[in-house]
């Protein structure tokens, strides 16, 4: 595609990344179908393709964005289905994470909008800040339907019985059962921890059972995604340094084997601190080892035998892939082997795979498309379970799990609950 | 791209316009249905053939026949132009905006609604895919035959605007050959109804002049397709020639023996790289031409064909034959081919697609012309052909940001369209005249058929506001095309625009 870039502009590795994309687009229209906001609303400036042309305008233009293409920038989920759609391989990802950015650098949201945005990342990145709201959201939600504004969407995504769990695990290594045969580094995740414990609780076993070592690095907090997402790249790159750091010296002082990551959108965002950095002659390399060493849990269960499976009569579930996983990873096979591998019955959701919604802070921030997102999903989900009978919904991320679980009455479990479950560890709570 | 000079009355009624078409198709959940911001408009500035831009004066996405029924209505009276568009897939700027038309979106008319297997038919609404169709009556084992290589996304409206054909065209014909019926909105707002579920042939074949109609005679607001049952086995083989030439006589030797494979394709070396980093289908690397044949039928038969088509590609020297072993292979095997156009994209940053029919046995000398042209243009071309059926594809690679290459690409095109005609084939095979060809009418038609082409357009469309500056190269008033004869060299309505 014709670009109009100013020398200044090239000479910006960023922007330069942007004019190659751009080039790169052939306008084809092979994208729009997989994308979710434009199977809902059939218009242009809603597909990725439009929303690439959006963007080339606002670069080229070099005036403050409009905010009708910012509307547009921020309807997109990042959920990546059209990257994979792509035969010209435009890198979306990068390209829309860019224009987050310059659209945070350059454009003035009014300031009730910043302020939402700043606090819901603060509040779901804070464990403790996120406990307490969460604590108190129980107490509001009855009160909720009174509210329209989107700050209290964060309240209806509380499920209703929440126990505000505490982490009841202090301790920071969890050793092998039998004879150690690796030790990785296990990233809590900032939201995860506090919505759902059981998920690392259950990796832990699992892995524990399996004969590694689990460490919890010391430093290592939220992976920046949720920040990045939003345009918040400074923010996002900190955070990003500092697990950097802290994940290298556990490398260096004691060892690890992989990094392993049970939250797919998380997992996306670690693998991808290679190519946010590749351009920081500091950290280009340590980021570069960092992503290497990452692995989502499926990956690196594929790469070991499962243990013996203890449980029998396992019901039938049904499984929803992340786009974070599917798209962002491209792991799609592993986790329904193992799934099948532990004697559960699978059955595909029928249909394009299409975002439930969740999609980071999405679900807050655009509620309206989220929930019609979600709708959609939870129709076919519920038509299958129906008919298969099927009780459970599995899935590898924790943002689809609460979305989900927000409008079922399937149990929503992430994948590695189930793993455990049927080898010999506890059975998934409600 | 020279286009009809802008009306500067109906742009200064912009405001009105808007207000009218906001009260039609008033704002929805998720925001406006009526686009006015010049980023918004910016989104529909070109379709497919993306070398062609311009805004459009708004742009309006309804969601209902009756609202575009009044939209029509509305845009009659006070005569403002109308372009619909689909996908906007069209490779000939059938969907180019006119700076003072209204651009009328099919996106929101995404349902099917109804599935008739007693009767093989789907009725769906005109923004459907192609693919979406398939995949509804997959289940029950049905299909939908004609599969442009853009089927993951083209609008069937848009199918039927351009009587769209794919690979399996060959053996189950184009858009026209499965279409039962339509409903469609007229610019004075009537809506009508063309054809049912079943076959009918009362009164003229409205129905084959709407198909490929490319938006100049009525807003398609309804289709009836007829649905086929799958065939027993399907297996496509591919087959590696070291040169174009021998692939030809491979091609035009199948087809002379009887044979009528459900699809026949050929690409050159540079599509098969350029596709293979994509779809990673395995397909040859050593081999200069490579054929996709797919044979489909009874199982029995699909065997027999398979190996007679074997022994006409050994017989012809081919250097690499290998035959789909399941449905997954054979899917795989034609994702390559129908990638192909945007694959382009990975080696070059433009690429302009042709489209033009020749006669097959013409196949080899047309290929070494168009090579010696490459050369002449100094601009890559890579071949992507429907080989059943004559239907070629140059695709000229090109770098918009590099000053002439445009210029270059589209006379290298012209060049090669030309050269189809002169070796007694059609200046396009399926993608429309649209902008793109519509200044080389003249070389196909004389003026009188021209005129006589206008003078149904003006049945349908007598203030001549839908789509226009498309197809024909000169505007008439209907009232002069009414004019008993007109005779060659009798001189040009002056006052006319001619672009
Ligand atoms: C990568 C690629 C591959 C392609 N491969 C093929 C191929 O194999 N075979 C083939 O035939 N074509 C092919 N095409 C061309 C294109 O996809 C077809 O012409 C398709 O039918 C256009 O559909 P659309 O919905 O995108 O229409 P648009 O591009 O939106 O519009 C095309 C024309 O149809 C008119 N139109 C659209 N909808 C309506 C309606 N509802 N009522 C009235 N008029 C309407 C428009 O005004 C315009 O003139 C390809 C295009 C691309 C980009
Ligand atoms: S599929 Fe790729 S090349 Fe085609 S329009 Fe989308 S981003 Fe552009
Ligand atoms: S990332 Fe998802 S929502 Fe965004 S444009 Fe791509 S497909 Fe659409």
């Amino acid at each position: 595609m014709k670009t109009d870039f100013t020398e200044v502009q090239r000479s910006n590795p960023l922007m330069q990344m942007m004019e190659e994309n751009l080039r790169k687009c052939v306008h084809c229209g092979f994208c729009l179908p997989s994308c979710p906001t434009y199977s809902v609303l059939g218009d242009e400036r809603e597909s990725p393709r439009g929303r690439i042309y959006l963007i080339k305008d606002m670069l080229e233009s070099r005036d403050a964005p409009n905010t009708e293409t910012v509307s547009h920038v921020d309807s997109c989920l990042s959920c990546l289905a059209c990257v994979s759609a792509c035969p010209s391989g435009v890198d979306y990802q990068h390209y829309i994470d860019y224009a987050r950015s310059y659209i945070e650098d350059h454009h003035q949201r009014p300031w009730f909008e910043r302020f939402l945005r700043s606090l819901i990342v603060y509040i779901i990145t804070h464990a403790r800040f996120f406990r307490f709201v969460l604590r108190m959201a129980r107490f509001a939600k009855p009160l909720s339907r009174f509210f329209s504004s989107k700050i209290f969407s964060v309240i209806n995504m509380v499920p209703a019985e929440l126990k505000v769990e505490k982490i009841t695990n202090t301790a920071k290594i969890f050793p092998a059962k039998g004879l150690k045969i690796k030790r990785v580094s296990l990233l809590m995740g900032c939201a995860q921890n506090v919505l759902r414990p059981s998920i690392n609780e259950a990796t832990i076993r699992l892995l524990t059972r399996m004969n590694m070592e689990v460490v919890v690095t010391e430093g290592v907090g939220c992976c920046g995604a949720l920040n990045h997402h939003i345009g918040k790249d400074s923010i996002a790159r900190d955070l990003a340094k500092t697990n950097i750091d802290a994940w290298l010296t556990e490398f260096d002082q004691r060892g690890i084997d992989n990094i392993i990551v049970n939250a797919a959108g998380c997992g996306t965002e670690i693998k991808d601190y290679a190519y946010m950095f590749k351009d920081d002659l500091e950290y280009n390399e340590k980021a570069k080892k960092i992503s290497n060493l990452t692995k989502d849990i499926s990956e690196l269960l594929s790469e070991h035998q499962l243990p013996s499976v203890s449980l029998s009569n396992q019901p039938n579930i049904i499984y929803h892939d992340a786009c974070s996983l599917m798209y962002g990873q491209g792991i799609t096979r592993e986790p329904r082997e193992h799934l099948k591998a532990v004697g559960f019955e699978l059955t595909e959701i029928p249909g394009r795979h299409f975002c439930c919604g969740s999609a980071g802070s999405y679900n807050l921030l655009q509620p309206a498309m989220a929930e019609t997102l979600k709708d959609r999903r939870l129709t076919l989900i519920d038509k299958v379970s129906k008919s298969n009978r099927a009780s459970i919904l599995a899935t590898g991320n924790i943002g689809c799990l609460m979305q989900l679980a927000s409008g079922t009455g399937l149990q929503v479990v992430h994948t590695v609950e189930l793993l455990d479950w049927a080898t010999g560890g506890l059975k998934p709570p409600n | 791209m020279r286009m009809p000079i802008p009306d500067a009355n109906i742009i200064a009624q912009r405001s009105e316009i808007i207000e009218r078409l906001q009260q039609i198709v008033p704002r929805g959940e998720f925001g406006d249905s009526v686009i006015i911001d010049s980023a918004g408009l910016r989104a529909y500035e070109c379709d497919g053939l993306s070398a062609y831009r311009q805004l459009p004066l708004i742009v309006v996405l309804p969601e209902t026949t009756a609202q575009i029924s009044r939209i029509l209505t509305f845009c009659n009276e006070i005569g403002v132009k109308i372009v619909a568009r689909g996908a906007g897939t069209s490779l000939s700027g059938g969907a180019l905006p006119l700076a003072d038309a209204v651009m009328l979106g099919l996106g929101k008319f995404n349902k099917i609604l109804n599935i008739d297997y007693a009767n093989r038919a789907v009725i769906t609404q005109p923004g459907v895919t192609n693919l979406s169709i398939s995949e509804a009556v997959s289940d029950a084992d049905f299909y939908y035959a004609p599969d442009p290589s853009s089927q993951i996304v083209c609008s069937i409206g848009g199918n039927v605007a351009e009587n769209s054909g794919g690979v399996h065209c060959l053996k189950y014909g184009l858009t026209t050959n499965n279409l039962l019926g339509l409903e469609m909105v007229l610019m004075n707002g009537d809506i009508i109804k063309l054809g049912g579920k079943y076959l009918g042939s009362e009164g003229y074949d409205l129905l084959g002049i709407i198909s490929g109609s490319e938006g100049l005679l009525g807003v398609i607001t309804e289709v009836t397709l007829r649905i086929l049952k799958k065939p027993e086995t399907a297996r496509a083989m591919l087959i590696g020639f070291n040169n174009a030439a021998l692939a030809g006589d491979c091609v035009a030797t199948i087809i002379g023996s009887g044979i009528i494979p459900g699809g026949m394709e050929m690409m050159d070396k540079l599509a098969i790289e350029a596709t293979e980093e994509f779809v990673h289908a395995g397909y040859p690397s050593n081999v200069e031409t490579l054929l996709i044949v797919e044979l489909d039928g009874p199982v029995v038969e699909v065997s027999d064909l398979i190996a007679r088509v074997q022994n006409i590609a050994n017989g012809l020297g081919s250097n690499y034959i290998r035959v789909s072993k399941n449905e997954a292979e054979r899917e795989i095997f034609w994702a390559g081919r129908k990638a192909a156009f945007p694959a382009i994209g990975r080696i070059t940053p433009d690429y302009y697609c042709v489209d033009g029919t020749i006669p097959r046995a013409r196949l080899p000398e047309v290929l070494i012309k168009i090579n010696e042209m490459s050369q002449k243009y100094k601009l890559r071309v890579a071949n992507v052909f429907h080989a059943g059926d004559g239907n070629l594809h140059p695709l000229i690679m090109y770098d918009a940001n590099e000053l002439g290459e445009l210029e270059r690409a589209e006379e290298f095109g012209r060049e090669i369209l030309l050269l189809c005609v002169d070796v007694g084939g059609v200046l396009t095979g399926e993608h429309g005249v649209g902008v793109e060809k519509r200044d080389l009418m003249e070389k196909v038609f004389t003026e009188e058929d021209l005129k006589q082409q206008q003078r149904l357009k003006c049945a349908f469309d007598p203030n001549g506001l839908l789509n226009p500056g498309k197809v024909f190269p000169t505007l008439h008033r209907c009232a002069e095309l009414g004019r008993v004869h007109v005779h060659h060299g009798e001189t040009s309505f002056s006052d006319i625009p001619r672009f």
